[in-house]
């Protein structure tokens, strides 16, 4: 059914179209740039055709219906997907003009460059100290103790976490609120440095409280991260997101300014999704 | 009469209470009183019938040789019974043959005794007979009454099947009961004889070495603390075997392996635990042991023939597949999501295992390693067969050792005299492996139901 | 150096250390595997001696001087039995030998033949009487268990001595020796002597005590199974008969012999070495086992069917014996197969009760003396000659045969049923 209508050629931006992406989808100097990007899950294809840029030092939201492929999307650009034995990826995917799935790109390396914070906070168990120290071991980036412990309360820091546990680095992560593991699960992948961080609707599992800290918390990272933020929260898709992507049952159908967006859809079924008519 | 006649009276009885039952009750066909289906009663009837009847004949048929027995030593006149202990066994063992040939011989006393056993016997069985009629026709003429169809005889069949129910499940903690009673008493009546203190401390163990039969202190020394290194000693070869490689197994097959090769893999393996441990033992004896035997003495080590590493390197094999599924179990509780977050750091494979998923299913692991050694204190027939009896106060591998559960077997299958302290002390020697084994499977259960809550 | 560099940097020590631990996964699985055909083969060779028996070519003199009859009369049971067959046994050994004259090869030359070929002698005449009279009778009889093993694994032991090579060199050009199916292995009991001892008797054995466990254990496992899933109510005499079943299963196996020498026996007064007590003794072991996979098995019922009976107005008793337990029978019974083939392989409690003893006549009952397919297993592995132990081996590849087959069972019913569900 896709296919016939891909081969329509001209047809207006109309409901189940899904001829081509709306919108700005493409920029100049990307950090990551995704040219004609399929997906398959053994027979099923879960993200079709897709070109997508992301700007460097900026938040990129991924919005859409919940099994639109945004949350497969994101784990294609560190390819977390390789854990899953029949995931294929095809197209092109590069990261600073070098290829994702090219042989000589290491998953361990990609990895430490595109990092990435999961749905539900997954601490280590391990005290905070360690699972923010565990990035920088297993990568050796420091070379003394004390160079380890700099990392670890900068990256705390950083994650606005380090005032409220630099009293209790020993404890284990998990005796920490669920906000509060989440931002350590950040300062956990910040201790690495990586230049990309992927964020699969952070803050879900979250309550408001921590929710606003977390998304505060990404607005100031953009400073010197790349960020793309799966979310199915359009408020903080509008809160935090400089870029919005939105996604239909695998297909990319609109990107644009996240204002523009969320002021002036182009395709319908953006509006649609965004005034709530489904979702 | 005899008892599968007895049985046969029981039943028959209770096939004709259910056909009395069920007839008369179709005869109140269309009264509204009868509240359940004229089958219900016939069943409800054959209970009453045969139910009591049946506890009462299991009843008599686990007392009955009691009674006879002392029935046999009230017809002993006194200065028979004022013999001592081994002539009064003898004596005892020559009645009892007299009663199963039915021979009369020459000695008045066990003539005598037979007699009064047979006029017992003829009493008993008598009586139960009668009872067992009582007992099943009240429950037919219960059944004819009126008041049987009051009742709602489905529901009161059900109460019945409940109870019956119940009591099998009560089996579970019956065997508990009985276990420790049986060991229990047993090992009381040996620490009686040798101190509690001497048992658990003392360094020497030979319990054969009888040097005058009237003194029990002299029947041998009882220090069991040869038995429980021995045993410590092939577990922990066993383990060290077993717990590497059956975790490392488990982190491959859980975590590497391919879907399918997995699926044919652990079956396949667990073939070796299907395998009897007496093929264990045979394998351990004549064929791992020799050769552990010639390896040794080919690089100038001596090596006994019964080594103790012989008998741990097989335990150690045959517990491999518990280890390693019970390892599966709890690395498969571990959420992909911790996964995800070490990977998603860069980190490898292998990485992630040791550092995030093993100290995450730890505790479980711990638990499996608990019951594994639980397993390997307790298994009987391939030290048995493998370990030996000399009773070495050694740590050396290559030595022969020999283990609690070795002796139990050994004072067991001998020649018995249930009361002296030789047999007595396989029951102590079971009463602190029922202990020693219980413990450790309370904290291994414990530690894995917690495991389990926490990761649901 | 930024630490992308850094990382790279550290790559190929960290791949090294993966690829090593992916090893050390597969070398932990190839390992039990190895073990396993190691095991295996050694049986297996150990044990195929056993299937063949040596047997040696007599002519066994029939006329009357040799018997020691006289010709006038009927030969009546009482002189057949009375006829030395010893005897002539080795009159017939000695004619194939007439060079043999001292003393001490002699004797030599009669430890050739095992000592039951006299017996298979008695039983032809008893069953052939015509025979007497007439010419010598040819019959291969069995060779000794120490010839047998020579024969057939051609080793030299001490056990054969050098003049007896002799005499088997002259067997063998005569053609006088020959191996053929040792069917006695499977249709005798035990026996001291290897050539004449077989497994009928323990297999036998093995099939009344598990019958016992059987007829136990299936009824009383499956009550308290519907009992604990459908009826028991949630609280603390609930969880500590769980508590309780966990435990026994983790038992040790001998504790329950223990228990079945103190209460079953010394209490009780039930037969010593009877399957009876074996049986009792094995359906308490495999109590647990079934229990938890019978509830298990009721648990995986789906609760529509359930409240589709008890919404017709079915009680709750009927709804579990008309609808629940007719269900959940497959896993129920694959359970109980599961647990039969532990008690088949089971040993040491049976020890406790008395079961090692030796046994020459077959069971013919739950009360009888017997012995189980493993004890024989152990019993013969103690005997010091060779021959015991090619057939220990022997047996355990019957046992093995067994549990494969009660396995292969639970598997297929398991498979059978969830296909058709």
């Amino acid at each position: 059914m896709q296919q016939g209508l891909t081969s329509e050629a001209g047809s207006v931006a109309g409901l189940n179209n899904f001829e081509a992406t709306i919108g700005e989808n493409l920029i100049d100097d990307a950090k990551i740039s995704v040219r004609h990007a399929d997906v398959f899950y053994g027979e099923k294809q879960a993200i079709f055709d897709t070109s997508l840029d992301i700007g460097r030092n900026q938040v990129i939201a991924l919005i859409g219906p919940s099994g639109c492929g945004k949350s497969t999307f994101l784990r294609t650009l560190n390819r977390m997907n390789d854990t899953i034995a029949d995931c294929r990826v095809s197209g092109s995917l590069t990261l600073d003009g070098e290829d994702i799935y090219d042989k000589k790109m290491d998953p361990v390396l990609l990895r430490a460059r595109v990092g990435m914070v999961f749905q539900k906070p997954n601490p280590f168990p391990k005290s905070i100290y360690d699972n923010v120290a565990y990035g920088p071991r297993i990568h050796g980036l420091a070379r003394s103790n004390a160079e380890l412990d700099e990392i670890v309360i900068t990256s705390l820091e950083k994650a606005g976490l380090f005032e409220e546990v630099k009293d209790r680095l020993t404890a284990p992560g998990t005796s920490l609120s669920g906000g509060q593991q989440q931002r350590l699960c950040i300062a956990r992948t910040i201790a690495v440095s990586p230049e990309v961080i992927l964020m699969d609707e952070p803050a879900s599992a979250l309550d408001p409280i921590a929710t606003a800290i977390i998304e505060e918390l990404i607005d100031e990272l953009r400073e010197n991260f790349t960020i793309a933020i799966v979310t199915h929260s359009m408020q903080q898709a509008a809160r935090v997101s400089q870029r919005t992507a939105y996604f239909h049952l695998g297909h990319l159908v609109e990107v644009g300014e996240t204002s523009r967006i969320f002021t002036n859809p182009r395709h319908q079924m953006t509006e649609n999704y965004i005034t709530g008519k489904f979702g | 009469m005899s008892v599968s006649s007895l049985f046969l009276i029981v039943l028959g009885l209770g096939f004709i209470a259910f056909v009395v039952g069920q007839q008369r009750a179709a005869g109140y066909e269309g009264d509204t009183r009868l509240k359940s289906l004229p089958h219900h009663y016939g069943f409800l009837t054959a209970i009453w019938s045969s139910i009591p009847a049946l506890i009462l004949l299991l009843a008599w048929l686990s007392f009955e040789p009691v009674y006879l027995q002392k029935q046999i030593e009230q017809s002993l006149p006194v200065e028979a019974l004022n013999q001592s202990e081994e002539v009064l066994e003898l004596y005892m063992n020559n009645i009892h043959l007299a009663i199963q040939n039915n021979q009369a011989g020459d000695d008045e006393v066990v003539n005598n005794a037979v007699l009064h056993y047979q006029r017992s016997e003829l009493h008993s069985r008598s009586l139960i007979t009668a009872l067992v009629f009582v007992l099943g026709l009240s429950g037919i003429i219960a059944g004819l009454s009126r008041l049987l169809f009051r009742l709602h005889a489905r529901v009161s069949i059900e109460k019945v099947i409940k109870a019956f129910l119940m009591l099998c499940s009560g089996v579970a903690i019956v065997t508990t009961v009985g276990i420790v009673f049986s060991v229990l008493f047993e090992a009381i009546r040996f620490f009686e004889a040798v101190s509690v203190f001497d048992f658990i401390f003392g360094s020497s163990w030979s319990p054969q070495t009888s040097i005058r039969v009237d003194q029990v202190g002299s029947s041998g020394s009882f220090g069991a603390v040869p038995l429980f290194l021995g045993t410590m000693l092939i577990s922990a070869i066993a383990l060290i075997i077993a717990v590497p490689v059956g975790l490392m197994t488990a982190i491959y097959l859980s975590e590497y392996a391919s879907a399918r090769f997995r699926a044919s893999a652990k079956p396949a393996l667990e073939i070796l635990a299907g395998i009897p441990t007496v093929v264990y033992g045979f394998f351990a004896a004549l064929t791992v042991a020799p050769f552990i035997r010639e390896v040794g003495e080919s690089v100038g080590l001596s090596v006994a023939s019964e080594s103790a590493l012989a008998a741990g390197i097989v335990m150690g094999v045959m517990i491999i597949p518990f280890v390693s599924s019970l390892s599966d179990d709890v690395i498969s509780a571990v959420p992909q999501a911790m996964r995800d977050g070490s990977l998603g750091l860069g980190a490898t494979r292998s990485e992630t295992i040791k550092q995030v998923v093993i100290p995450a299913a730890l505790p479980g692991i711990v638990g499996g390693v608990l019951l594994a050694a639980s397993r390997a204190i307790g298994e009987t027939m391939i030290v048995v067969m493998a370990a030996g009896l000399a009773a070495n106060l050694t740590v050396n591998p290559l030595e022969a050792v020999t283990t609690v559960t070795v002796q139990i077997v050994t004072l067991l299958t001998g020649d018995q005299e249930f009361d002296s302290p030789k047999t007595l002390a396989a029951f102590a020697l079971g009463l602190m492996l029922f202990i020693s084994t219980l413990v450790l499977n309370v904290i291994a259960l414990h530690i894995v139901r917690k495991y389990r809550e926490h990761y649901e | 150096m930024n630490n992308t560099e850094i990382v790279k940097q550290g790559l190929k020590k960290r791949y090294a250390r993966e690829k090593r631990f992916q090893l050390y996964g597969k070398l932990a699985v190839l390992s039990g595997f190895v073990f396993l055909v190691i095991l295996l083969f050694d049986i297996t060779s150990k044990a195929w001696p056993a299937f063949s028996v040596t047997e040696i070519l007599l002519e066994i003199p029939v006329d009357h001087e040799s018997l020691g009859l006289s010709k006038d009369s009927e030969p009546n049971e009482e002189a057949l039995s009375g006829i030395n067959y010893a005897g002539l046994v080795k009159q017939a050994i000695r004619n194939v030998f007439p060079e043999v004259t001292k003393r001490q090869q002699k004797k030599l030359l009669y430890r050739l033949v095992s000592s039951g070929a006299e017996f298979e002698i008695k039983q032809m005449m008893g069953e052939n009487t015509d025979l007497i009279g007439g010419e010598p009778v040819s019959v291969w009889v069995k060779a000794d268990d120490d010839i047998d093993t020579y024969y057939k694994l051609e080793t030299v032991t001490s056990r054969v001595k050098g003049e007896q090579v002799r005499f088997i060199e002259k067997l063998k050009a005569e053609g006088r020796i020959q191996t053929s199916f040792n069917i006695d292995f499977f249709t005798t009991s035990d026996s001291r002597e290897p050539e004449q001892a077989g497994i009928r008797g323990a297999l036998v054995g093995s099939f009344w005590t598990l019958l016992v466990t059987l007829l136990v254990s299936l009824p009383v496992g499956i009550a308290a199974a519907i009992y604990l899933e459908e009826f028991a109510p949630q609280n603390k005499i609930t969880d500590f008969v769980e508590i309780n079943i966990n435990n026994l299963a983790a038992v040790p196996s001998i504790v329950f012999g223990l228990l079945g020498l103190a209460v079953f026996i010394s209490f009780f007064g039930l037969p010593r070495s009877a399957p009876l007590v074996g049986g009792l003794v094995l359906s308490l072991m495999t109590l647990p086992t079934i229990i938890i996979s019978s509830r298990a098995a009721i648990k995986s019922v789906p609760p529509s069917l359930k409240e589709a009976a008890l919404g017709l107005g079915a009680s709750h008793m009927q709804t579990v014996f008309h609808h629940v337990l007719p269900q959940a029978m497959p896993g129920v019974l694959t359970g109980a197969i599961i647990g039969m083939a532990q008690a088949l392989g089971e040993t040491a409690p049976l020890l406790m009760i008395g079961m090692v003893a030796f046994i020459v006549d077959v069971p013919g009952g739950i009360f009888d003396s017997a012995t189980v397919l493993p004890v024989q297993i152990f019993l013969w592995s103690d005997s010091p000659e060779r021959a015991f132990t090619a057939l220990t081996a022997a047996t355990i590849l019957v046992l093995l045969a067994f549990l494969t087959l009660m396995n292969a069972l639970a598997i297929f019913l398991r498979n059978y049923f969830e296909k058709k569900r």
